[in-house]
């Protein structure tokens, strides 16, 4: 759905709907200008902090963006504005990149939590069978396997 | 300035000024950028730089690419127990691990008591709040076995877990505590039948009750063996005097702790900033042991430096120099006592790393925490990738 208004800007919706948890029907707008498409306002419903933060923190990284942050209209209301400017790229270009990179980190966190929580059980069952070996009666408190 | 009316007047050159070092901050920039400076009265420096042209005029490109990222982040698990454990992430950003922990707390779904149909109750306690307490009780099931139940479906074996309580305290024998471990699981689902209007169902087909479980949830191969009961069978729900009875039903559903805390698998999650010791200046005798007795958590140490090297005037060469160390800066609470006083804040600074954080998870038993912890990552992913389909 497109809607002109005077100015030249326009809003682009986007309407999602996720039946798994059926909280409601989220969608996203687009706040920006026909002219210049290197500074707009997006508008996530069904969205808070967790999300937009995290957002905002790989946008500032990215050296395309000149500004960047983003708002909570009203706390009783989830939804989230987030504004991005940029030195020439399309903004809705720059915001997927920013979300690839988050999700790409997230990813990459995920990779060393599960390593490093493994070699913890690891090295837990080798002092353990350590401790076995040495005195006759069993250590049974570290192993959590 | 009297001294250089004499003289000939110095002139200035700005050439002949130190070199900025270019692509390199300078050792108080880096200070302001990667530590938190805990002073006596408030921290200062406390937000992290994160725009990527921060530095540019000093030719240092502050955005951080993924691969430098993907070198210096690092994990180290300090404790892992069965119901919590405490991790270091280093090298991650303030926004990312407080959207974990906000994930950790309200976004990931277990499993908990939602309607209770209740047949009698004539306990002091009422219904309701009977009913809030059982919603509280945490069940040790894997959430991720059952779906969502919407007002649309029916309560059935995929998404529901039924529990009867049924107790009674017989007249003559002394006040019973009722316990979650009466609640016992029903793998067949409902036995409260529904009552029905029509006078002419026939007596031989089952009776409608308030669940339709097709088939026994015994016999999903996760459930063979193990009963789903209560984490932890002591938990106190009721009392009952002589003469009363509880008889109930508890369905179970799945849901997510943004709905109602009673569905949040951690008991809390948080993280803090690793402190940091510095000792501006040698600390010696008198003085060392003060500062070691002043700190509550004894992040202190004394050393004994042996026989001084450098002879001491008022103890003559036999005085055994003692100097205070950082033995255990981990354990600082920043309760900022070894800078109260005169002077203490010349000799102790009290920093926190903005980029190393200390987490530590307390499951409440559905899940264990390292689990709980990759679901929260794959919660944060699963939300960036609908944003970016949203946006294509």
């Amino acid at each position: 759905m497109r809607g002109f208004s005077m100015e030249g800007k326009f809003f682009l919706s986007f309407v999602s709907c996720f039946r798994d948890l059926e909280i409601g029907l989220k969608e996203t707008m687009e706040h920006g200008s026909f002219t210049d498409n290197s500074a707009a306002s997006f508008s996530l419903t069904d969205e808070d902090h967790t999300i937009a933060n995290a957002v905002r923190f790989t946008l500032n990284q990215d050296p395309r963006v000149t500004f960047c942050g983003y708002s909570i209209p009203h706390p009783s209301e989830a939804r989230v504005n987030i504004r991005v400017q940029t030195t020439g790229d399309p903004a809705r270009e720059v915001l997927k990149d920013a979300c690839q990179n988050l999700m790409l980190m997230c990813r990459h966190v995920r990779c060393t939590f599960d390593k490093a929580v493994e070699d913890f059980k690891a090295s837990n069952a080798v002092k353990a069978m350590k401790i076995d070996s040495q005195d006759s009666s069993g250590d049974d408190s570290e192993e959590s396997e | 300035m009297a001294e250089g009316a004499g003289e000939e007047k110095k002139k200035f050159s700005i050439w002949d000024l130190p070199d900025v070092p270019m692509g390199q901050l300078l050792p108080h920039l880096e200070l302001q950028r990667s530590r938190v400076s805990c002073n006596k009265d408030a921290p200062i420096h406390t937000e992290s730089i994160q725009y990527s042209g921060a530095y540019a005029s000093m030719g240092i490109n502050n955005s951080s690419r993924l691969d430098r990222f993907s070198n210096n982040f690092r994990v180290e698990v300090v404790r892992l127990n069965e119901d919590d454990m405490e991790f270091d992430m280093i090298g991650i950003d303030a926004a990312i691990a407080n959207s974990f922990r906000r994930i950790l707390i309200a976004e990931l779904p277990t499993m908990a008591i939602e309607k209770v149909f209740i047949a009698n109750n004539t306990s002091i306690i009422q219904d309701e709040v009977l009913a809030h307490r059982l919603g509280l009780v945490p069940i040790h099931v894997d959430p991720r076995l059952f779906y969502y139940l919407s007002e649309n479906d029916q309560p059935n074996e995929k998404n529901t877990i039924v529990f009867k309580l049924h107790v009674q305290c017989k007249r003559g024998s002394p006040r019973i505590t009722v316990k979650s471990d009466a609640l016992k699981w029903l793998p067949n689902g409902s036995e409260l039948v529904k009552e029905t209007r029509n006078a002419a169902s026939d007596s031989s087909s089952k009776p409608e009750t308030y669940t339709y479980f097709s088939c026994s949830q015994e016999t999903i191969p996760e459930f063979v063996k193990n009963l789903i009961i209560p984490k932890y069978p002591d938990i106190i729900i009721a009392k009952l005097g002589p003469g009363r009875e509880i008889e109930l039903e508890a369905h179970a559903v799945k849901g997510i702790g943004k709905t109602h805390a009673k569905w949040s698998p951690v008991a809390t999650a948080w993280y803090r900033m690793l402190p940091e010791v510095v000792l501006l200046e040698d600390i010696e005798d008198d003085l060392a042991e003060e500062l070691k007795s002043k700190c509550p958590v004894n992040v202190f140490d004394i050393e004994d430096l042996g026989k001084g090297t450098f002879p001491n005037e008022e103890f003559g060469c036999q005085a055994r120099r003692r100097r205070a160390t950082v033995a255990r800066p981990r354990a600082c609470t920043l309760c900022r006592e070894c800078i109260k006083g005169d002077d203490w804040e010349k000799r102790v600074a009290l920093h926190r790393v903005k980029d190393h954080f200390i987490f530590t998870i307390e499951s409440t038993g559905a899940l264990p925490p390292e689990v709980l912890f990759t679901e929260a990552m794959k919660i944060l992913e699963d939300e960036c990738e609908r944003v970016i389909t949203e946006l294509s």
